[in-house]
């Protein structure tokens, strides 16, 4: 194969590559706190990134779907997923625990327990399980085909996007779906909704470190790491470097003579700012 | 009562001391009483424990699980039932000296102290007992906390640097050393029983390297056995108030750590595995070597507990070389020399104690003529050194004896020569403190004749508690006591030795 | 549909929905009690749910009655039962502990949002654990870390370097995030589901050879950094020291017992649920990798601490120390081993919460959490000092307490993987810990409390009293439990030693 074919029809993955150096030299290098959390949110978004192209298909649509597909596909329903049930091939991997009586207590409510839902690995559902290979040789912007219908391949999963009612029939649905009612490719949308979970997390991070942010400007009166550290270190030992540091005069580990914390217990922003060390 | 029962209520009823000892803080002779009354009870329980065993029962006791497969459990075989009476026994000895010495000293913090003992005696009894290996490091580490107040007592800064290389040598080993040893065993034997015979014959390769590996991680991981070079914590702990030095320092804590030795070897190895293997070749010289060295040391020092630390550093290496011996001989020895050197070093660490506290000296060369006034005193140093050097008619010779049977059978002569050197060191640095006190004229005496120091060196405001019987300035009855009484102890073993001696045969079973 | 088949889920959601109500009470000793409330309730669900696994087995539970493997599964079995106890009942004992230190070290008007963190923290940390969705691991464990920031930033009124301090913590705790979750991704893209039963279920698919490819092995190398840096396993662990020091001290007392330990057991659940130590490159990670990390951390971080003046930051670092422990015993990969780490793991979590609750008392008194404030404490607060005492011994591993019978197992486990060395190292580790606990305790026992200076009495300026009941009495639950689970080790390690079995009988 062509090198160069080989690396452009990855550049989904080297802009994600990229960015996330870049994000992450940010976080490493400015001593600059804003500009760390920039940096925090280039590193995060290359992430995002990263899911959302995993996620898209070359010509693929949103996954939303036509009435006339869902009256259809729902009409198949019924028999498969008693086939499915019965036909449980557990696999070793959680076999040994799950099958006690207990089970039967979780069951939803169409009594399509969850070991027919988990223990279908021999069965084709997971035919395109080793899609991971196709991922590796997709072409640019191409997400990993599985057979159609195959929940767990990159391919589109209908039934999921809309029924959003009885779990157990979308899972039968996901089964039976007739190849030739899939016309239109759709593209993965887990990867998407997970992101929409991961872009909240993000805001709500830089939120955090935005107010924290300001109030090291308001305790300290700047936000540069190497000045935080100088001053932490005035007000500890009395010099910026610790090297330089002489004996403490009273005796180690003694307290400060900042202002007692009866005194700060008053709360105010003073003392806030100026911290327990503050004053010496 | 029966001895199953006997078993438990040895360690229940010193903890109930201990909350005696602590309703009673504030009215001394009360609390006196209750460690009396618990010392009593406790060696009552102990002598019933020892009749049943002798008897040839061996009663025992199992708590619960802690660790699966290993349950604290309690198990009466002679040679734990005799160290568990002979704890007993002397802690009420040392009770009564101890009210004597800390009341004669004003001593602080004496509830503490108090409390602290008891919490020791219940411990070593649990090693004394103790059916496994587990439960035997669970009780001797225990020990080694609860007598760490009693060596700092005095809270100053040398017994705060005592105190830290008390723990650090003690605990070090422990966790360093004996833990991982007793958790190999378990992983190699399957099982952490005490069992006649030992549980690790055909489980490892006899000549591997593994039996003297793991012996050596026992020898040295029990650092209260004091086996160089792992003895400084001894000297060390002698800046603890004196009747610590004399019952912990002589016989429970440092008596511990050699009975686990003997215990180890006689009932995990077996004898007869280390002597087929030859495993402990190595360390019957360790222990021949320390011996010398630490009488050597003694001879060099001034301060007399210092003299008796190194020389108890010195006779506990007897122990571990007759558990090392291989032989029934020498097994025979070490147990008896526990119980002997017991008696004697007692004897001589209360005869310092009231020394110190009657004429307030601690240094031998201070002690000339000084028998003159406290004969009582020096009288049962004398006879408590006698033991110790291993002259007849006292107790001590017979464990001397024994070895130099072990050593012989077990065809090592030239331990023969290292008893014999030994016993010579001991007559020079242990015999010759009672000849000069007797012999020797005091360096100086004030205008009246009187010996200098006995009262004038008193601290001011102090008035002691002495009896004084006309020229004689003994120190506190209390004081006196208690050391004669060890002292006729160890004459009369002698005499009793042989009682012992079938006593504690059956440890000896399968060897040769 | 009984109320008894959403046990699995009362426990998340409950102080979920009710920690908002917290802010809306605006009185911080009623907030303190709904938060106690709710966490005792938890407790008692996690109590409940440990009691149903022990006795009937896994307990799988569909999110939105949503089958797995497409809607979320949480699945409860006796590992994370073990931990979801541990970790709610800490809560609630820190909570409950919490409020005469906290209201001294924050204003009174934070103390309602106080405890609705709090209460998130608790809730983002028992999802970690009771989740059987690979992704929602992430989710529920950025609720807990950005509660937790918030939670150390609180004790920037006492001394402004927890600013600092959260502000590292936020850094590195969403870069680990952030590695777990390209982690998850590779994970994903490689097998196409995120519920942990079935990833393993599409690993072990698949012609012979197929799997593990590069890709599944990259995944598990990001999940481990990420999750190292939030259980701070040894190079990964700068964040923390000074979390752990400027927080809050009931915070300590809590995030140190139950953070760290979620993240270990997260590991735990990654490499042997999901990965499987029959996967070459797993054994081959455990060995190479998580070893010497593992030693590492019990050789480096116990010595540093050996050097710490400040106590807050000494039991710190010998936490960085102790995760050692537990990822050494992880990295023996057997069953013994993951017994010992579970183990530690809860005992841990006792050990470290009883000394910093002890902590926090003597700053509670007297304004200080350096070595300083501890100088002859049995004179002025003889039952803090004997709480540090006793649970500083857990932490050494004397025996009678949990410390002794977390080593016991490690050093069994160690033997038994035919690794003495490592047992040697194991004790010889736990020797340092002697030397930095023992130092603490030396200058409790033997010291004299200062009669001049500032810490002559306490901050208002009285004769140091001993601490109020409502932490002593939280305080020595823990202690006792240190000495109770030392004795009995029932729940623990048999617990442990079936979650164990169970954990690794998945990978076969």
């Amino acid at each position: 194969m062509d090198p160069l074919q080989f690396i452009i029809d990855r550049y989904n993955y080297w802009i994600f590559i990229v960015l996330m150096m870049i994000g992450l030299y940010t976080v490493i290098a400015r001593g600059n706190l804003i500009k760390k959390i920039i940096g925090l949110n280039i590193f995060q978004t290359s992430v995002f990134i990263y899911y959302i192209s995993i996620g898209k298909i070359t010509g693929g649509t949103a996954p939303i779907y036509t009435t006339a597909h869902q009256e259809k596909l729902f009409g198949h329903g019924e028999s498969h997923e008693r086939e499915s049930h019965d036909g449980e091939g557990h696999g070793g991997g959680h076999g040994d625990q799950s099958h006690g009586p207990e089970a039967a207590g979780h069951e939803s409510d169409d009594g399509h327990g969850e070991d027919a839902s988990t223990d279908h690995a021999a069965e084709p559902l997971h035919a395109g399980a080793s899609n991971d290979a196709a991922a590796l040789t997709a072409g640019a912007g191409e997400a990993p085909h599985g057979a159609p219908g195959d929940i767990h391949a990159g391919a589109p999963n209908p039934p999921d996007a809309l029924t959003g009612g009885d779990p157990a029939t979308t899972e039968a649905l996901g089964l039976t779906i007739n190849p030739d009612l899939v016309e239109p490719i759709y593209s993965n949308p887990l990867p998407h909704v997970l992101i929409l979970t991961a872009i909240v997390v993000g805001v709500a991070t830089t939120a955090v470190g935005l107010a924290l942010a300001v109030r090291i400007r308001e305790a300290y009166g700047t936000i540069e790491e190497d000045e935080l550290e100088d001053a932490d270190n005035i007000a500890e030992f009395g010099v910026a470097d610790p090297r330089d540091r002489e004996p403490p005069p009273g005796g180690k580990g003694e307290r400060p003579d900042g202002p007692p914390r009866g005194a700060k217990l008053a709360g105010d922003r003073l003392s806030t700012r100026l911290g327990r060390g503050g004053a010496s | 009562m029966t001895a199953d029962l006997a078993i438990l209520f040895s360690m229940a009823v010193p903890l109930v001391g201990f909350f005696g000892v602590w309703l009673f803080d504030k009215q001394p002779n009360l609390r006196e009483a209750a460690t009396l009354g618990a010392g009593a009870i406790t060696l009552i329980l102990t002598l019933i424990v020892f009749h049943a065993v002798g008897a040839g029962a061996r009663p025992e006791v199992e708590l619960f699980d802690v660790v699966s497969g290993l349950p604290i459990a309690f198990r009466a075989e002679p040679l734990g039932a005799m160290f568990a009476t002979l704890g007993a026994g002397l802690w009420i000895v040392n009770s009564i000296y101890s009210i004597g010495y800390m009341r004669g000293h004003h001593e602080k913090h004496q509830t503490r102290f108090y409390m602290c003992f008891t919490v020791a005696i219940a411990s070593a009894i649990g090693v004394a007992y103790s059916a496994n290996l587990f439960t035997l490091f669970v009780f001797y580490e225990v020990l080694t906390l609860s007598t760490f107040p009693l060596v700092t007592h005095k809270g100053d800064e040398a017994a705060r640097n005592g105190g830290r290389i008390y723990l650090g040598i003690l605990m070090g080993t422990s966790i360093g050393l004996l833990l991982p040893a007793v958790v190999w065993t378990f992983a190699i034997a399957g099982t952490a029983d005490f069992t006649p015979g030992g549980i690790l014959a055909g489980k490892v390769d006899a000549a591997g390297p593994v039996l003297p590996f793991l012996l050596g991680l026992y020898a040295f991981g029990i650092g209260k056995a004091a086996l160089m070079p792992i003895h400084p914590w001894l000297p060390n702990a002698m800046v603890a108030p004196t009747p610590v030095s004399a019952f912990l320092h002589a016989v429970a804590v440092v008596k511990a750590g050699v009975f686990s030795v003997l215990k180890i070897v006689v009932y995990i190895f077996g004898i007869d595995l280390l002597a087929i293997s030859g495993a402990a070749g190595g360390f019957v010289w360790i222990a021949a070597v320390s011996i010398l060295l630490a009488s050597a040391i003694a001879m060099n020092k001034d301060n007399l507990k210092a003299r008796l630390a190194y020389s108890t550093v010195s006779q506990l290496s007897y122990v571990t070389l007759g558990a090392m011996l291989a032989t029934s001989m020498g097994v025979m020895g070490g147990a008896l020399q526990i119980a002997m050197h017991a008696l004697g070093k007692m004897t001589l660490f209360m005869c310092a104690g009231a020394i110190y506290v009657g004429a307030h000296k601690s240094l031998v060369s201070e002690m000339r003529g000084l028998g003159r006034v406290m004969p009582f005193t020096f009288g049962a140093f004398f006879i408590g050194a006698m033991s110790i050097v291993g002259l007849p008619p006292l107790g001590g010779s017979w464990p001397k004896f024994l070895l130099m049977l072990g050593a012989a059978d077990a065809g090592q002569l030239a331990i023969l020569g290292v008893l014999i050197l030994s016993s010579l060191m001991n007559v020079a640095y242990l015999l010759s403190i009672p000849v000069m006190a007797f012999y020797m004229s005091p360096d100086e005496r004030t205008d009246d004749g009187r010996v200098l120091g006995l009262d004038d060196r008193a601290p001011a405001g102090e008035t002691r508690l002495g009896v004084k019987w006309g020229a004689l300035k003994e120190a506190p009855l209390l004081t006196v006591a208690p050391p004669i009484a060890t002292a006729l102890g160890a004459l009369l073993l002698f005499f009793f030795a042989n009682a012992l001696y079938d006593f504690l045969l059956p440890i000896t079973e399968g060897g040769r | 549909m009984t109320i008894a088949d959403q046990l699995p889920v009362l426990p998340i959601i409950l102080p979920l929905v009710l920690a908002p109500f917290a802010i809306l009470l605006r009185n911080g000793r009623a907030a303190h009690v709904f938060a106690v409330v709710v966490c005792g309730a938890a407790f008692a669900f996690c109590a409940m749910l440990l009691a149903r696994v022990t006795a009937e087995g896994v307990i799988s539970y569909a999110l939105g009655d949503w089958a797995p493997p497409i809607g979320i599964e949480y699945r409860v079995d006796l590992a994370n039962a073990l931990v979801m106890l541990l970790v709610s009942g800490v809560a609630t004992l820190a909570a409950a502990f919490s409020y005469a230190s906290i209201r001294t070290e924050i204003d009174d008007r934070q103390l309602p949002l106080f405890y609705a963190a709090f209460m998130i923290c608790m809730t983002g940390l028992l999802g970690v654990t009771v989740t059987g969705d690979a992704f929602n691991v992430f989710v529920f464990l950025e609720i807990s870390s950005l509660s937790t920031y918030a939670l150390v930033a609180l004790g920037a009124r006492v001394d402004r370097r927890a600013l600092t301090a959260a502000f590292n913590y936020l850094v590195m705790g969403t870069l680990g995030a952030t590695f777990f979750v390209i982690g998850l991704g590779l994970i994903y893209q490689a097998t196409g589901t995120l519920n942990m039963a079935d990833i393993r279920a599409q690993l072990s698919a698949g012609p012979p050879g197929a799997m593990p490819n590069s890709m599944v092995e990259a995944a598990f190398a990001f999940i481990l950094v990420g999750m190292g840096l939030k259980a701070a396993a040894f190079p990964m662990h700068l964040w923390m020291p000074n979390a752990y020091a400027y927080a809050p001290s009931a915070v300590s007392a809590f995030i140190a017992a139950a953070s760290t330990k979620v993240a270990v057991y997260v590991l735990i659940r990654f490499t042997f649920t999901i990965f499987g130590s029959d996967f070459d490159f797993i054994d081959a990670m455990l060995t190479y990798v998580l070893t010497p990390i593992a030693l590492a951390g019990m050789f480096f971080a116990s010595i540093v601490a050996v050097f710490q003046e400040d106590v807050k930051r000494m039991l710190a670092y010998s936490s960085v120390g102790q995760i050692g422990y537990m990822l050494l015993g992880i990295s023996f990969g057997t069953e013994a081993g993951l017994q010992a780490s579970l183990i530690h793991i809860f005992n841990h979590g006792l050990m470290k919460s009883a000394l910093f609750m002890a902590v926090a008392c003597v700053m509670l008194r007297l304004g200080v959490h350096t070595c300083s404030g501890f100088h002859g404490l049995t004179k002025r607060m003889p039952f803090t000092a004997a709480a540090f005492i006793f649970s500083g011994l857990s932490l050494v591993g004397v025996p009678l307490t949990v410390g002794f019978v977390s080593k016991w197992y490690l050093l069994q486990a160690a033997f038994d993987a035919g690794r003495p060395w490592a047992g040697f190292l194991i004790v010889a580790s736990s020797l340092i810990a002697v030397v930095y606990v023992g130092r603490v305790i030396e200058l409790i026992l033997l010291r004299d409390p200062p009669s001049e200076g500032l810490l002559a009495n306490d901050v208002d300026g009285n004769p140091v009293r001993e601490a109020p009941l409502s932490m002593l009495i939280p305080m020595w639950v823990l202690v006792g439990a240190n000495i109770y689970f030392g004795l009995r080790t029932d729940l623990t390690a048999e617990i442990a030693g079936r979650a164990a079995a169970a954990l690794m009988g998945g990978a076969q």
